[in-house]
């Protein structure tokens, strides 16, 4: 399927944030603009230490706040400059309204959001709400769950991104602690490949330079902010094709399907990662490290008879709509563990278990669909938690649903 | 090879007299500033000061409202909008990657000016820390901020650079509290030149005076490195007035003290006439009543809030370590008069 090429430079042992910034290399970053706050901070370490080592050429901004940070990659990437930056829970929210802006701007910012908390109470464990507040206003959104995933995943945004039919800024989240902080081996492929497999940035006539006189952001007024919107929906629906692209590119570029370290692994799916999904009654779906208990536990339960099966959702904008209806529409009873929260919100459940239940409802045969809140501010989801899940989503295979939503090891309260 | 290119060229383009400042506008038609617009006047000398090789950002406020309607964009060189409080992020974004892409060989060596403009809000307050960080920075990038002395894009509220006393629809002098506004003004260029060492040069300008502004925003830009102008542009709708008598206005504001011109080069203050004659005791303050009796802001002073003002300016000559600049006198060390 692939030629033979030199797979492999080194595999070198490294946490999720460091495997980001190895990306950000590889991708010949031009500005970095950072700010501390854990757990994303390791990014901006790692990428200090490149420069000063004189193995990446970029300018190392420290901002004063995520405001000016997110505000000053917005600029260089409007002028032509490929950027890194990045944040994590109240700091990401600080930076908000830059945020906001460089999508509507089109500038093709990456961005390493190490998922945490929000304030108060302080704690800087995994929670994926920061990120999601990004959901509504035109960032692509993408969790990855591993190292290597964080590494081949950080090039594949530049270039998702920075397609002149996409032009918009890439969330690659990951979780807190149990990501940005867990040291695995990643393969770094030899440098010119990343160079094959990303062309340089290029904003043609978007560019900001004196030779291209152009005014970005002039006040519309009520005239043209509907036809603005939809343009860039127009450019977050055409991101899906340029996505399976890059992934399909990545494998023959890099000779491996893009977050393994295996040649090739199939099942072949940029948006989501089924595992074990063909014959399951149930299935459980999340976002990030929650994987890992989840496929421990599936194994054993399939041992005791119980068909269960995961779909891992990598891409959160675009929504994979299509591989949702297509892995989950034919099982039982779908069992969402959000490791965020919607206070308020439909039958009170957290963000993905809403998107799941609307991207499900146009079926004619729908799956049940029970959401499960957990493993928020750091806690663990542990595999004993996911076998409860299973066992709850399997009692409901022929029964109706009486409780829709489950807060999954709060004190005091069973479950 | 750009800085040094930059440092030779340094006070070469000095304009002369008014008739050698260059006939190119890059700040045109197509705004829709009130009649009389001080700001608007600055954005034009920042533009011709600047020429076409410049890249100019700005932040919310009245000068993005009123100039940058889509379509009708008044700008003739690129232009780029920031949030209100981005301009010195936004600044140092466009010069850091402006100097990586050269660097790195992306797009051709040249000095191209980085101008980020912002008004009270986007500058002095909610913007201070933005700008601040910019000027620890060592990119070429000239922020200005333009100063009306309220927010005047949504409708003349008070900011920390609204004078003493002055009525906004943030302070509005009633019945019980005639003065709503007790705060006094803060002072931009101090705090920025006491506080940003490595600087190299800040100055005040205004509106009223052309020629000195036009070669302020040159110097800054030449000299280059991070450097601040603030410049107190008159607004006839927030200071309540008839438009023509902006540039007396300005005048007035100068004369009176009120407004010190200066420029901080390479570490040292220089008094930019008439402000020089003033301090030098060739000329004498006239009373800021002048000033402020020509204002409808102002209508609502007594005696003794004319007299409270007229104290403070007088402080700022006569008792300031460096006059109408640092407020700060050192007790037990001898001050060189000469
Ligand atoms: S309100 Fe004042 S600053 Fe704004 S456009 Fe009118 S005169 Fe100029």
């Amino acid at each position: 399927m692939t030629e033979t090429r030199k797979l492999i430079e080194k595999e070198v042992l490294m946490n999720g944030t460091q495997a980001v910034a190895h990306a950000a290399m590889y991708a010949d970053v031009d500005v970095v603009t950072a700010y501390p706050i854990r757990p994303y901070t390791e990014v901006m370490d790692t990428i200090s230490k490149l420069i000063a080592d004189g193995e990446l050429d970029a300018e190392f901004v420290i901002a004063e706040g995520e405001h000016g940070q997110f505000e000053a990659v917005k600029h260089a990437s409007l002028v032509g400059a490929r950027t890194l930056v990045g944040s994590s829970g109240t700091g990401w929210m600080y930076g908000m309204e830059a945020i906001v802006v460089t999508a509507t701007d089109r500038a093709p910012v990456v961005a390493i959001i190490g998922n945490r908390a929000l304030d108060d109470p302080g704690a800087y464990g995994v929670e994926h709400n920061d990120a999601l507040m990004v959901r509504d206003v035109g960032w692509l959104l993408v969790w990855v769950d591993t190292a290597q995933e964080a590494f081949d995943t950080t090039l594949i945004a530049y270039r998702v991104g920075e397609d002149p039919r996409v032009l918009l800024p890439v969330g690659v989240s990951m979780d807190g602690g149990f990501l940005t902080h867990a040291e695995q081996i990643v393969r770094l492929p030899p440098k010119e490949l990343a160079k094959e497999f990303l062309p340089p940035y290029n904003r043609g006539k978007y560019m900001v330079h004196p030779d291209n006189p152009i005014s970005v952001a002039p006040q519309v007024n009520e005239d043209w902010v509907m036809e603005l919107r939809r343009q860039h929906d127009e450019a977050m629906e055409r991101a899906r094709n340029v996505i399976v692209e890059a992934y399909d590119n990545f494998k023959k570029v890099f000779g491996r399907y893009p977050g393994t370290t295996k040649e090739i692994e199939l099942p072949e799916n940029p948006f989501v990662e089924p595992f074990m999904t063909d014959d399951a009654e149930v299935i459980l779906v999340g976002m990030g490290t929650v994987s890992k208990p989840m496929k421990v536990a599936i194994k054993k339960m399939r041992q005791e008879g119980y068909k269960a099966g995961m779909l891992r959702l990598r891409w959160f904008r675009p929504f994979p709509t299509q591989d949702v209806m297509k892995y989950l529409g034919n099982t039982r009873v779908v069992c969402v563990v959000d490791r965020d929260y919607s206070i308020g919100s439909p039958n009170r459940g957290g963000a993905v278990y809403q998107e799941i239940r609307s991207a499900l409802y146009d079926l004619d045969q729908r799956p049940k669909v029970l959401g499960f809140i957990g493993g928020l501010g750091g806690r663990e989801v542990t595999i004993q938690d996911v076998e409860k899940i299973i066992k709850i989503g399997y009692e409901h295979r022929d029964t109706p649903i009486t409780k829709p939503v489950y807060w999954a090891g709060v004190r005091g309260d069973p479950w | 090879m750009v800085e040094k290119e930059r440092e030779e060229r340094a006070y070469k383009t000095i304009i002369k007299t008014i008739k050698d400042a260059p006939l190119e506008e890059f700040y045109t038609s197509g705004h829709r500033t009130c009649q009389g617009c001080e700001s608007a006047l600055l954005m034009r000398f920042l533009a011709k000061s600047a020429g076409p090789r410049t890249i100019v950002i700005g932040a919310t406020g009245c000068m993005y409202v009123a100039n940058t309607t889509y379509y009708t964009t008044s700008w003739v060189v690129p232009w780029v909008h920031t949030q209100l409080g981005g301009s010195g992020a936004a600044a140092l974004g466009t010069a850091a990657a402006l100097k990586a892409l050269m660097r790195k060989g992306k797009i051709k060596q040249e000095p191209i000016n980085v101008i980020a403009f912002c008004g009270d809000l986007g500058c002095a307050d909610m913007g201070l820390s933005g700008v601040s960080n910019a000027m620890t920075y060592d990119y070429n990038l000239l922020i200005i901020l333009y100063d009306n002395e309220s927010s005047a894009n949504t409708d003349i509220q008070e900011t920390s650079m609204t004078p003493y006393g002055a009525q906004t629809t943030f302070s509005r002098p009633g019945k019980v509290r005639r003065i709503m506004k007790r705060r006094w003004k803060k002072s931009v260029v101090p705090m920025i030149i006491a506080g940003h060492r490595t600087i190299k040069y800040a100055a005040t300008m205004n509106p009223a005076y052309p020629l000195d502004g036009l070669n302020k925003i040159r110097k800054a830009l030449e000299i280059g490195g991070p450097t601040f102008i603030h410049s107190l542009d008159p607004c006839p709708k927030g200071w309540d007035y008839d438009p023509q008598f902006s540039h007396e206005l300005g005048v007035l504001a100068v004369e009176t003290g009120i407004w010190p011109l200066y420029e901080y080069i390479e570490g040292k203050i220089v008094y930019d006439e008439p402000t020089k004659s003033i301090v030098e005791g060739r000329t004498k303050r006239k009373p800021v009543r002048e000033f402020l009796e020509k204002q409808g802001r102002f209508s609502h002073f007594t005696e003794e809030d004319v007299e409270y003002f007229q104290r403070m300016v007088d402080e700022m000559y006569e008792d300031w370590e460096i006059p109408g600049v640092m407020p700060i006198k050192s007790l037990n060390v001898k001050i060189d008069d000469n």
